[in-house]
């Protein structure tokens, strides 16, 4: 095979390796991974997507470095193998060449500092938010609760491959979930669906408080650009405002004991005003004094 | 006679002799690399598609408890892989084996030390085996709580006694490195032939003595810490409970301040074996020879003030965190300066390209791979995204499985033939080589997409959508599984044939110690101590 065919091969394999399904990516798989990805999911959330724009910035110095190294590396492979160059040179110093590969790459680093620790200090100071909810990580489910409703609370289990296997216990699932949402749900999405949703107000700055009940678990939803460790004993923060309605999925990211593939997170993220419904449907309150909050 | 030459048994068991110690070290760190690789075997079938088939078919067991199996196949393959594959194959097999060699040195300076370090490992080994057939958490057998071992899972997530073996596993393993790193500090700092300094010290020598020192401080700090877990768990004391005062995330602190500078312990080695194949077969001196040995130096230096890095979402204080972002990106510094510095040996040089040749080559691109997705998983700001992901999975295989591994493969082609006097077959080493090399990349490359797309670590079943990368992933595993087969038939065949090999295989560029010596060494070497100009 000669080079431009063994080119042209790669590419067309490449090309099948990650032939994507274009349609996949649209607006109906936000807040999932989606099949054959190979890129964070799409953001919902300036956090989410200041991760996003960091990471590729980050992706596009690396892949220059990396090249660099191969190329660096194929052509000295090359250009001084046995045939070519028999007798070899004997040297072993360069003082100018040694501080240039020390520098430049300080310099690269330096500039990655620069845009990384604003980021940082950026994601990590709650602002002032509107509302809170608790998290509480247990073996093996979330349970969530509303401080600021009037403190209900519940929690969310995963649908397992039973109930996905069961036509009628599926529906019977799906009738459940959408009493307890007050409109009608789907449970299409294997090993990401909870019977019960986290259900939330969109434009709304969020916090999230974080502890575990038993063991450590992490609380993560990669659309939202958000990922705590949910610790026993420990109260920790952090926040989000999403940025567009839908349905938006994580998975615990901590190894938590036998069924850590099964405890995912489900947020579903509604209207203000779908959310008033919500919370009235819940038996929660909207205290007039955050009322002012919902409306801003 | 305080000379003589044992036989049968009794060589082995009660070995002095650091040649034999090295090759024993290099016999059970195969052994146990097969049952660790056999366990990401099980790991990467269960996950070729998505469900939960394999596992209750291979050990005939229930749904439930499949899930718990695969959290302790996760959990065997880290702790076999780390501590009875690659520290035993690259510090003691052939730190044991080379450093002597290397220096001029006829023997370690603590041989009985060196054989009780050997023979602790067994033990160590079989009570890590042990634990996977006693109780963890209640109604099931073996520890899933990852080679990490936070607590409060590994206390009241696993109340059976499954636990408590694997922390005497590690007790012993530590104990026996802690001995061996003493006994690599005492050899090198006083048995260097006359006229080497330690400026003209061979660099997988100074690799080793590095390593050496970082596990002499950093195996205490986990000795410790599974230590007060032991307590935790049998004598009531609450270290890591809340309940009782104790905070979940001091174990780990302590578990990272070693585990950190493990990473280190377990690539150095191979940076000293890649280093001395690249002047080898490049007929070059090795390019910035101080730059290399201090860059070492600082890596270990650094190694130890990075650790908190693998905890950025644990609820760090902010500065702590950007702290721990500016010194691990240091780090990056002095790694540069060793690729580069092996690019400028092999620059100027008359390269062949032989087997261990390709391995140090694959081990320097793979490794530049594996260290700038570090660099990413570094800025807590992406790593939120990566963070205990598919993405670190992939970024530490490409420095370990690719890296260290690699460098042991590369190590063993490298001096086989110093070691035994038979030479390897060629053509049939290059072609494991290749299907080696292709087997990995697949199973890791694609991981970085699993991880960018959000799919947890240690899961036993996933979402739909990430089917089709662990597909490919698992395939990868079959062509390694090809490579590691190859690589048995060719070590089988190089072991079968005739002692045919003379001082030095590899000519000119090949001009440590070891090469001035027959293949095999004889029992004891340097009667006369070597003269270093």
């Amino acid at each position: 095979m000669n080079v431009k065919g063994l080119i042209a091969g790669m590419a067309a394999g490449m090309t099948a390796l990650f032939a994507v399904a274009a349609g996949a990516t649209a607006q109906d798989r936000i807040g999932q991974p989606i099949d054959k990805g190979y890129w964070l999911q799409e953001a919902a959330s300036e956090q989410a997507q200041k991760i996003s724009d960091f990471n590729e910035l980050l992706f596009w110095i690396i892949l220059v470095i990396t090249i660099f190294v191969f190329i660096l590396m194929f052509y000295t492979m090359f250009r001084f193998r046995e045939k070519a160059n028999p007798v070899p040179s004997k040297v072993s110093h360069n003082t100018f060449i040694e501080i240039v590969w020390t520098v430049v790459p300080i310099i690269i680093l330096v500039v990655i500092g620069v845009i990384s620790l604003p980021l940082l200090y950026w994601q990590d100071q709650v602002p002032e938010t509107d509302m809170a909810i608790k998290v509480t990580g247990g073996q093996w489910n979330w349970t969530y609760s509303y401080p600021d409703h009037g403190d209900f609370e519940m929690t969310a289990n995963v649908i397992d491959d039973a109930t996905h296997a069961d036509a009628t216990k599926l529906a019977a699932a799906e009738a459940e979930l959408s009493a307890f949402l007050g409109w009608p749900a789907k449970l299409n999405a294997r090993l990401l669906d909870t019977d019960y949703r986290l259900v939330l107000p969109v434009n709304t700055k969020i916090k999230v408080q974080l502890t575990a009940s038993d063991v450590i678990h992490a609380w993560t939803v990669p659309a939202f650009g958000v990922k705590l460790d949910a610790v026993p004993g420990r109260l920790n923060e952090t926040w989000f405002e999403a940025n567009q309605t839908g349905i938006f999925y994580g998975q615990c990211s901590e190894l938590c004991g036998k069924d850590h593939a099964f405890m995912p997170i489900a947020v579903e993220i509604v209207s203000k005003e779908k959310f008033a419904r919500w919370v009235a449907l819940q038996g929660g309150t909207i205290a007039a004094a955050s009322a002012p909050t919902l409306g801003r | 006679m305080a000379h003589a030459n044992p036989t049968g048994w009794k060589r082995w068991l009660f070995s002095t002799n650091h040649k034999d110690i090295g090759v024993m070290y290099i016999w059970f760190a195969f052994i146990a690399g097969m049952v660790g690789f056999g366990m990401s075997g099980l790991i990467r079938m269960e996950l070729m598609e998505p469900g939960i088939q394999v596992i209750p078919s291979v050990f005939n067991m229930t749904d439930d408890q499949a899930r718990h199996m695969f959290n302790v196949l996760t959990t065997g393959h880290g702790l076999i892989m780390v501590f009875f594959m690659v520290m035993p194959a690259l510090i003691g097999g052939f730190g044991n084996y080379f450093v002597p060699l290397m220096i001029g040195a006829p023997d370690m300076a603590f041989p009985r030390m060196n054989n009780i370090s050997f023979w602790m490992m067994p033990p160590a080994f079989i009570l890590l085996l042990l634990s996977t057939f006693v109780e963890g958490p209640s109604g099931m057998d073996g520890f899933g709580g990852g080679w990490t071992a936070y607590a409060p899972l590994s206390v009241s997530g696993h109340p059976g006694p499954s636990m408590d073996l694997a922390i005497f596993s590690l007790h012993v393993a530590g104990a026996s490195s802690i001995m061996g790193a003493i006994n690599y500090i005492t050899t090198i700092f006083n048995m260097r032939a006359p006229g080497m300094t330690i400026h003209k010290m061979p660099l997988f020598a100074w690799s080793i003595l590095i390593t050496a020192f970082l596990l002499v401080l950093s195996l205490p700090v986990l000795a410790g810490a599974i230590t007060m877990l032991l307590t935790d768990r049998n004598f009531g004391t609450t270290f890591f409970d809340p309940a009782g005062g104790g905070d979940p995330i001091l174990f780990q602190h302590l578990f990272w301040f070693f585990g950190h500078p493990e990473v280190y312990i377990m690539i150095l080695p191979a940076f000293g074996i890649v280093s001395h194949i690249i002047s080898t077969f490049s007929k070059k001196p090795i390019f910035g020879y101080l730059g290399m040995a201090y860059a070492m130096t600082a890596i270990g230096f650094i190694g130890f003030v990075v650790w908190a890095h693998h905890m950025y979402t644990v609820g760090l204080d902010v500065d702590t965190k950007a702290y721990f972002t500016a010194a691990t990106m240091v780090i990056a510094v002095p790694t540069g300066v060793k690729i580069f510095s092996w690019i400028a040996t092999m620059w100027g040089g008359s390269l062949r390209f032989t087997v261990p040749m390709m391995y140090a080559i694959a081990f320097i691109l793979l490794f530049t791979v594996g260290g700038v997705t570090g660099v990413v998983l570094a800025n807590p700001g992406a790593d939120v995204a990566m963070h205990d992901t598919y993405y670190v999975v992939a970024h530490f295989h490409y420095v370990l499985s690719l890296g260290a591994v690699f460098g042991i493969f590369a190590g063993l082609y490298y001096w086989i033939g110093k070691m035994t006097g038979k030479e390897y077959p060629n053509a049939l080493a290059k072609l494991q080589f290749w299907i080696t090399f292709v087997g990995v990349n697949m199973i890791f490359f694609p991981q970085h997409f699993l991880g960018l797309q959000g799919m947890p670590r240690r899961i036993v079943d996933y979402p739909d959508q990430f089917a089709y990368w662990n597909w490919v992933s698992s395939w990868g595993y079959l062509v390694t599984l090809v490579g590691v087969v190859l690589f048995i038939i060719v070590m089988g065949i190089t072991l079968s044939r005739k002692k045919t090999l003379g001082n030095n295989q590899w000519g000119e560029g090949a001009n440590t110690l070891e090469w001035t010596l027959s293949s095999p060494p004889p029992f004891h070497q340097f009667n006369e101590l070597p003269r270093i100009k």
